[in-house]
């Protein structure tokens, strides 16, 4: 096991380095640079306030120095500061961080206890008008776009059954019960897709296992079809769906953000949509280098952690 | 659809020598067909995939109203002359829906067209070549393929600016490492085939060697992969517009006007429902088709 983390973690190097070229190289790649953003066009290229920010920002050197210096800023956690406000785009980043974090796990509860109860339904009534009524819901979920789902869902609530009212977010520290009812909504919408992609893999891969020899064995010998179906074909059927489950969660992050847009939820997604509205490029650099780590660490972790429940993984 | 019939004719007379080339194209088109016949879900992709096509090429015909023209009808609520109402500068909703399947399609064609043909060939050349160009290739798309693709495009779209052809590109370079992935593996198990190393004998040129002989082998594949792309391609530009970073107004895309419907949904909850539910069958058609030519097409597939 510790063979294939190491192995895992090398292969990870170019992998970090890329990523932080390809998010370097993005600032550099607007219409002039970053002076000519803060100084605004009415001052000239060539004055002297602007030569001497380019010197205070060491853009006088080097591309190759202007990279290495920026990125053992970034190893010591300095992201640099908003073009904005001037405040550091790091703490600006880990303020938003929690509400980020609480929507993709609220989608991730709601759509795992959606799926995989009906998933496991699907499979057992194959053939019957459940299964199919099941499957007509999966292939929905996965193409309904997120952004439509949560503009009907605050519709249907607000209009129809006067619930929940879209107010102001709330902190959980603030009102913890508020806060839970306004990520209810944002975490079906978001949930969706990967309740769909849960259920459709749960329902062929309990199939596919119920087919097995040792299914029917178990059934032969008399084990009651409860225990069968639980402690036999359940439990080997849930593997594949684990790994599905895993690759999809860093893709919650990306939906994160158009999600926040549609329930003005202040998390990331909002942080990055704000700041590319007011071309704040070091903070769309941040957040975008923030999230991207983020994501290649939650793959990470979810390979390790499915090379740790099947060791045939770790052979291959 | 002359590449389909090629691919699956080169793959089965490789298997079976002596096969006729005739026989065995009728025999795919004949299992299409049988495939069609039994799938429901094929029959219903076809059928989405159609009228979103429909109202793409005969908008001007079948659009009830110019989808810029402003009335002083506000809001309005759907009748027969507002079939799906009226937005907040009184446009026919009707009419800009029609007029958003062209915007679809087209972001949706180009982006996929570009992710195809850049994808494709570095995913030929890092196959064919391998080695070090292998290696640099596919080191260069791990990387693309580590940003979140949705927070890639924004990335690239935040220094590119927001118009509609930068979300083309973007979409295209989001989606690149997928098609070259899908090209590269079996190009890599092709070349060494005997048919391959038969005509680079002969004196076929690396260009000819590639796209007579090798490229064959993949276009199944490809052809399933970019009927899948396509519906990733039309929601994300649907998601783009919506957040203000694609088509801008008065542009006609679902996104965009999906966006601009929501300020008034508890008002006039069709200017948010309508052009929504465009994306879901535009999605929804082309997810089915993929399915239903992966069924034809590549047999063996595992579902």
């Amino acid at each position: 096991m510790l063979r294939y983390v190491l192995r895992r973690l090398v292969s990870l190097i170019p992998v970090l380095l890329g990523i932080s070229m390809v998010t370097f190289a993005l600032i550099r790649l607007i219409p002039g640079d970053v002076v000519d953003l803060i100084l605004g066009n009415e001052v000239a290229m060539g004055g002297e306030r602007a030569a001497e920010l380019r010197r205070l920002f060491g853009l006088d050197q080097p591309i190759y120095v202007q990279y290495l210096q920026w990125a053992s800023d970034v190893v010591r956690g300095d992201l640099g500061h908003s073009l904005r406000t001037g405040k550091p785009v790091l703490g600006e980043i880990l303020g938003r961080l929690p509400t980020t974090i609480e929507l993709t796990l609220f989608s991730l509860v709601f759509a795992l206890l959606i799926a995989i109860p009906m998933g496991i339904i699907a499979a057992l009534k194959a053939g019957t008008r459940t299964e199919a009524g099941v499957q007509v819901l999966g292939l929905l979920g996965l193409s309904v776009p997120n952004f439509w789902l949560g503009t009907l869902l605050i519709l249907l609530t607000s209009r129809y059954l006067g619930w929940f009212p879209a107010a102001n977010y709330v902190p959980f520290s603030v009102d913890p019960w508020r806060n839970i009812q306004i990520f209810i909504l944002p975490g079906i919408a978001l949930g969706a897709a990967l309740a769909a992609i849960t259920l459709r893999m749960t329902r062929s891969s309990l199939l596919e296992v119920l087919n097995r020899e040792y299914v029917t064995t178990a059934r032969a010998k008399g084990v009651a079809e409860r225990q069968v179906i639980v402690r036999h074909a359940l439990k080997n059927a849930m593997i594949p769906v684990v790994t599905v489950v895993g690759i999809q969660v860093g893709r919650l992050l990306g939906g994160a953000i158009i999600i926040e847009q549609v329930f003005n939820l202040p998390g990331i997604g909002r942080l990055a949509i704000d700041a590319i509205q007011q071309r704040d490029y070091t903070m769309i650099q941040g957040v975008v280098l923030f999230t991207t780590l983020a994501f290649v660490l939650i793959n990470l972790a979810v390979d390790l952690l499915y090379a740790f429940i099947d060791p045939r993984i770790r052979y291959s | 659809m002359g590449e389909i019939r090629q691919s699956i004719t080169l793959r089965d007379t490789a298997e079976m020598p002596g096969a006729l080339r005739g026989a065995s194209s009728r025999t795919v088109w004949a299992r299409a067909a049988r495939h069609l016949a039994r799938s429901t879900s094929g029959k219903i992709g076809l059928l989405l995939v159609a009228l979103v096509l429909l109202m793409a090429l005969a908008a001007p015909l079948i659009a009830p109203h110019d989808p810029y023209e402003q009335t002083v009808f506000r809001l309005y609520g759907p009748s027969l002359y507002f079939p799906f109402g009226t937005d907040e500068f009184g446009r026919d909703v009707m009419s800009r829906v029609i007029y958003g399947a062209r915007i679809s399609l087209q972001v949706g064609l180009i982006a996929v067209a570009i992710a195809l043909v850049i994808g494709g060939l570095l995913g030929l050349v890092a196959g064919y070549f391998g080695g070090w160009v292998d290696s640099v290739i596919s080191r260069v798309l791990d990387i693309v393929f580590a940003f979140p693709d949705i927070l890639l495009a924004l990335a690239l779209l935040a220094v590119l600016g927001p118009e509609l052809h930068n979300v083309m590109i973007a979409i295209g370079i989001v989606y690149m490492p997928s098609f070259a992935r899908i090209v590269r593996g079996p190009v890599l198990s092709a070349k060494h085939n005997e048919y391959v190393e038969a005509s680079r004998v002969i004196g076929a040129g690396t260009l000819r060697t590639l796209f007579r002989h090798i490229l064959p082998n993949v276009t199944a594949p490809l052809i399933v992969q970019t009927t899948i792309a396509l519906s990733f391609a039309i929601l994300s530009e649907a998601a783009l517009s919506f957040l203000g970073l694609g088509a801008q107004p008065p542009t006609p895309s679902w996104g965009a006007m999906l966006s601009g419907g929501r300020r008034f949904v508890e008002i006039a909850p069709w200017t948010a429902i309508f052009p929504g539910l465009a994306i879901m069958i535009a999605v929804l058609g082309f997810n089915l088709l993929g399915d239903w030519l992966r069924d034809v097409l590549d047999p063996r597939a595992v579902r």
